[in-house]
């Protein structure tokens, strides 16, 4: 591609043309959290404090140190996180490859579904629906599971239960048809995790992270404005903070939209 | 008899906060042997080890035999008042700004003389019972009480100075996701709190006893997450002013030591919990409290710690968690400094193991939440600075007292 379509898109975006939807949740300490048995290590939630503002401190300046878990707030899941994607090369967010942050999507709308039932799963029919409508999924594209979840409450968000939390998802099948059959380079959801909330019960076990790491594909989760998606020809971009070994990160997910 | 204090009305914001002025503060070193019994609800008094006989106040001999082994021994509490007094226009700031204030000659039944501090219902030439309490600079004074029971006891004006009952104040407990806090809030309020507001961290997150919470007329849900330093202070802006107790239920307890845990992320989340939430809890509430210590009925009278007794004593099994629990006792004492000049009293209840999920294990005896939340009442209603509540505690309490070398080797196990 020559430069100057790369400045064309720069003055798309500029212009508006080029729509800039940012997908990411303000990180922040009140945004639930993966919640694992407390006897497991769990993940460190947000913290802010504040080093100075303008005050003793710091007359002129305002900052603050920050900590947070590798999974908190909208987040990239890099191989490494799982076991199956443990030994690939380059699995972790330092080593992946920087041509990986930049791809298109194709979003699945599933949110009438997962209006009538928390426990939906997304299935291979679903999806085959969906190519019906809209074409076969490109190779190395992002499937982005629209649910509007992001628009509940925390607790609702959340959904804990005595059995559990109660939030939509993939099944094992169709996780392992995107990868196999598609290529997908990631699955993005709106929920806490790529996988339901119910998907430890499933065979295997969190099928999402399964498929995904084991394959040395990405996972991104936490995502928000999937609505102001179309179904296909969004570009995400995605890229993680560069930690050593990183298994994932708090990020901020943008999409770029052009006009149809 | 006393008629009943009223609800205190709400306050006119065209009148200035009267700051708090404290009684007089030196004392002897000797007569801290009586702060010491003070803070524990005890009475002592100095007795000759030669010829037995009583002293008061303290001193370095023994006013009989001229013997120096004195020792502080629990004392027999009865006494008569011998002659009252009411001074109307002291000259010390605090008691001319309490004054008519009432105090007495009492002869005690094992032989001296007190001046002391009277509870209303005290009659001249009636038997009495006194304590040693703490007055608000934190020092200990004699308190005489008539013997018997009386009609709005509690209400006294002069008594209400040496305790931090919750009586028509406001109260926050800090984590209300623990049974300790449920049980704490439900106490307190039935004790007479005006409002008890509870914390609660992660609202996104169910827990047991949420909804017994939400169904109690004068229980008020609050966001609340003492480790997040914002959360706290966004909470403190809205009702900081309004906080005259603050009970820190603060909850974290994982076992384990130094060698079987990998890494640092539990000790994280334990001083992150405890230490942390502390320091952001005092710092967000305790300038307004220290201000508010005579800001009339519901002024700020106490803030109280749960910790555990191995604070005091390291207990391996539990080890990490032993020394977070330490480095919040530590912070207490700086605290009770801190807030001395508010007249403001912290109180440190030490437990030992307590029947929650994480003492599972632990055989009993273990100390039940309820008991807990009334041991805080009465240390409140009693103006009391330490605590011991269940057997264990007590327990380590004395064998630290007795060798603490040999309390760490035996639990050392």
């Amino acid at each position: 591609m020559q430069s100057k379509n790369l400045l064309e898109l720069a003055s798309a975006i500029s212009s508006g043309a080029v729509r800039v939807v940012d997908l990411t949740f303000t990180l922040s300490p009140d945004f639930p959290v993966i919640v694992l048995p407390p006897e497991f290590g769990q993940a460190a939630p947000v913290r802010i404090q504040e080093i100075s503002r303008y005050d003793g401190r710091g007359p002129a300046w305002y900052w603050n140190n920050v900590t947070f878990g590798e999974h908190t707030g909208t987040h990239f899941d890099a191989p490494i996180h799982w076991f199956t994607g443990k030994d690939l090369p380059n699995n972790a967010v330092d080593t992946m490859p920087s041509k990986d942050m930049i791809a298109p999507a194709c979003v699945i709308d599933c949110s009438a579904q997962a209006a009538q039932d928390p426990d939906f799963v997304l299935t291979v029919p679903d999806v085959e629906a969906w190519e019906t409508k809209h074409g076969r999924i490109p190779d190395r594209h992002w499937v982005l599971l629209r649910t509007d979840w992001s628009k509940k409450g925390w607790r609702d968000y959340a959904n804990l239960r005595d059995d559990g939390a109660h939030t939509p998802g993939p099944n094992p099948a169709v996780m392992k048809w995107l990868v196999e059959e598609r290529g997908v380079i990631g699955f993005g959801t709106e929920t806490i995790g790529t996988d339901a909330g119910q998907a430890g019960h499933f065979d295997p076990p969190y099928p999402a992270h399964h498929f995904l790491h084991g394959a040395g594909r990405y996972g991104l989760q936490c995502l928000c404005n999937l609505d102001q998606l179309p179904a296909t020809g969004a570009v995400i971009v995605a890229s993680p903070l560069k930690i050593k070994n990183g298994s994932g990160s708090p990020l901020r997910v943008i999409a770029l939209v052009g006009s149809t | 008899m006393i008629d009943p204090i009223k609800p205190p009305r709400r306050k006119n914001p065209l009148l200035r906060t009267r700051l708090p002025a404290l009684p007089p503060r030196p004392r002897s070193r000797t007569s801290h042997g009586f702060t010491r019994a003070a803070a524990e609800g005890r009475f002592v008094l100095q007795r000759c080890e030669a010829c037995g006989c009583f002293a008061y106040p303290a001193r370095e001999a023994c006013p009989s035999c001229l013997f120096d082994g004195l020792t502080f021994v629990e004392a027999p509490r009865r006494g008569m008042l011998l002659a009252e007094t009411t001074a109307r226009v002291p000259s010390d700031v605090y008691f001319r700004e309490r004054a008519p204030w009432r105090i007495g000659l009492v002869k005690m039944d094992c032989g001296p003389t007190i001046v002391a501090h009277l509870h209303a219902d005290c009659v001249e030439g009636a038997a009495v019972r006194m304590s040693l309490q703490l007055d608000k600079s934190g020092q200990a004074v004699a308190f005489a009480h008539p013997e018997g029971e009386t009609a709005n006891m509690a209400d006294d004006k002069q008594w209400r100075e040496m305790t931090a009952d919750p009586k028509f104040r406001r109260v926050l407990v800090t984590n209300g996701r623990s049974v300790i806090g449920q049980e704490a809030a439900v106490a307190l309020r039935a004790a007479g709190a005006k409002t008890v507001f509870v914390g609660v961290a992660e609202p996104w997150r169910p827990f047991a006893g949420e909804n017994l919470l939400r169904g109690q007329d004068g229980i008020e849900i609050v966001t609340l997450d003492a480790a997040d330093e914002k959360v706290v202070a966004d909470l403190a802006a809205d009702i900081g002013g309004k906080v005259d107790i603050l009970v820190n239920t603060t909850e974290y307890v994982r076992p384990g030591g130094l060698l079987d845990r990998r890494g640092t992320s539990i000790a994280r989340d334990e001083i992150d919990q405890a230490y942390l939430g502390f320091i952001n809890l005092a710092q967000a509430f305790g300038p307004a409290m220290r201000m508010r210590g005579a800001d009339g009925i519901n002024s700020s009278a106490a803030w109280v710690n749960i910790l555990s007794v191995y604070a005091l004593a390291n207990w391996p099994a539990f080890g990490a968690y032993s020394a977070s629990q330490a480095a919040c006792l530590s912070l207490s004492h700086s605290l009770r400094a801190e807030l001395r000049p508010g007249g403001v009293r912290v109180m440190n209840l030490f437990t030992g193991p307590v029947d929650t999920e994480w003492f599972q294990t632990v055989p009993p005896p273990k100390v039940a939440p309820r008991a807990i939340a009334q041991a805080i009442v009465s240390g409140l209603k009693g103006g009391l600075e330490e605590m011991y509540v269940g057997d264990v505690a007590e327990e380590i309490r004395q064998r630290l007292a007795a060798n603490p070398k040999a309390l760490e080797r035996e639990l050392d196990r």
